[in-house]
């Protein structure tokens, strides 16, 4: 019988770092989000090609640059040094910083499709009812949006439950801090201790099955009950 | 018409024994390789065919992985792995051959800082100011378990336990260590014996168990003979001569 508790701490890790990051990515993607639906700017499709590059890049690309720029001689380091360490890189906050970039086109996309769908129409409604922009933006665009918001938000807690190659090159397995949940399992494997690895790898595909179950059965409700 | 028959079929029974003699002169030599000893491999590979008929085909992956895919029937005759625990088992469970099973090469640690000056011995261990010392993850690596017998034996141990990165293998800690993210690490001297690069102490070892990387026929080889003149190679002084450029002690 598997030591549960042992198997708990990544569990445990994991979700902290998926909410955490899911935060994170809402308040990150929403204006990124808006700004593709509402602007007229030419070069806006380049900028959703960078947020959509993620999608494109394998975990070890993005694994490589993030092992540079969270170090002594990246952005990472620089921010690290303020707290006397010398690296973002086997720390927690690096993990959250790595996710937000690896999944932030699972979010921004539904957000700037649902921001699209609204049309113009209810924001002059808005306008002319004398509702400033930002009141307009909370009061009737993110309502109406809101399904948007709960797709992202579900991609993007799942994205970052399943994430592997990029944790693996920047975490340093550090139990507790680092060793996620899809690090674990690779251990287990590894280690040929396969009882403990069916227990989370088994886990993991009900997780993945009720999530997206959850969320299909959801968007179903939500958009039936439009305002 | 006797004799004629007689002559077309000596003819065509000596066909085929040239025939198969070719077949086991050339023979291909399917050899899967733990990943961080790729690059003495090759050149093995490459001395091996010059001397012999036979080619090499390597196949590189992390010793583990390569564990599971010879247990799900992957096609390679020879199993060169990291450690001596996968060949072992590979014989318990029928993969391997027990009577050609043998440490091949001995790896070497080295406590390694890419900056210069910094590593002049293990008193480097005693700083302050080393934050993170990366390893290979002790469990899964056998120059992981190999550091925290040096760290326990120097009586180090203590000071870092909660400050060690666990790289997947010894190549991952390397980079940790190359990229900076780590000052300090224990590496193997073949990643840094090709270079002057930072500062380094080879680790003496006596500190450690032998980091034996172990070598083993494999059941399914498809020409058994070819496999075995591979793994005789494997003792030949030529092979010793490659092993010491890439910072690794003979096998026996």
């Amino acid at each position: 019988m598997p030591d549960l508790a042992e198997l708990w701490s990544p569990v445990r890790l994991t979700l902290i770092l998926a909410t955490v990051t899911t935060l994170v990515l809402l308040v990150v993607s929403t204006p990124i989000a808006w700004w593709l639906a509402r602007s007229s700017a030419r070069w806006k499709e380049a900028v959703a090609a960078v947020v959509a590059l993620p999608l494109v890049l394998p975990p070890t690309v993005l694994g490589f640059y993030l092992l540079i720029l969270l170090g002594p001689e990246g952005p990472g380091g620089w921010l690290a040094a303020l707290g006397g360490a010398r690296s973002l890189a086997f720390t927690f906050t690096g993990l959250v910083i790595g996710s937000v970039v690896y999944s932030l086109p699972f979010v921004v996309q539904p957000i700037r499709n649902a921001f699209e769908a609204i049309g113009d129409r209810p924001l002059e409604v808005a306008a002319t009812l004398r509702a400033g922009p930002w009141d307009t933006f909370w009061t009737v665009a993110v309502p109406l949006a809101r399904r948007g918001f709960l797709t992202g938000a579900v991609l993007g807690f799942a994205h970052t439950m399943g994430e592997f190659g990029m944790i693996l090159m920047i975490g340093g397995n550090i139990p507790g801090e680092t060793r996620v949940l899809s690090i674990a399992i690779y251990d287990y494997v590894e280690t040929l201790r396969w009882a403990e690895a069916h227990v989370l790898a088994g886990g993991m595909v009900v997780f993945a099955f009720a999530v997206i179950l959850a969320m299909l059965v959801l968007e179903k409700r939500i958009g039936r009950a439009r305002p | 018409m006797n004799i004629l028959i007689g002559l077309v079929r000596g003819a065509a029974l000596s066909l085929a024994l040239v025939a198969a003699a070719t077949v086991t002169a050339a023979a291909e030599v399917r050899v899967a390789v733990a990943a961080n000893f790729a690059d003495p491999a090759k050149e093995i590979g490459a001395a091996f065919e010059t001397a012999t008929e036979h080619r090499v085909v390597f196949s590189f992956a992390s010793t583990g992985q390569l564990f599971i895919q010879i247990a799900a029937g992957a096609p390679f005759d020879v199993f060169l792995a990291a450690d001596r625990e996968r060949p072992a088992r590979a014989v318990a469970d029928g993969l391997g051959d027990p009577d050609h099973r043998f440490t091949y090469a001995r790896g070497r640690l080295a406590l390694f800082s890419r900056e210069p000056g910094l590593v002049t011995g293990p008193d480097v261990l005693e700083r302050d100011d080393i934050g993170r010392l990366a390893i290979a993850n002790p469990q899964t690596a056998p120059y992981g378990a190999a550091a925290i017998q040096v760290l326990v034996g120097l009586g180090q141990f203590d000071r870092y336990e909660d400050r060690l990165v666990r790289g997947t293998s010894i190549a991952q800690t390397y980079q940790f260590v190359a990229t900076g993210n780590a000052r300090l690490g224990f590496v193997a001297v073949s990643q840094i014996a090709g270079n002057d690069d930072g500062s380094r102490w080879p680790v003496p070892e006596s500190l450690h168990d032998p980091i034996a990387q172990d070598a083993v026929l494999l059941s399914a080889a498809a020409d058994r003979e070819a496999a075995l003149s591979f793994l005789d190679f494997l003792k030949d002084p030529r092979t010793a001569a490659i092993l010491a450029t890439y910072g690794y002690a003979p096998g026996g």
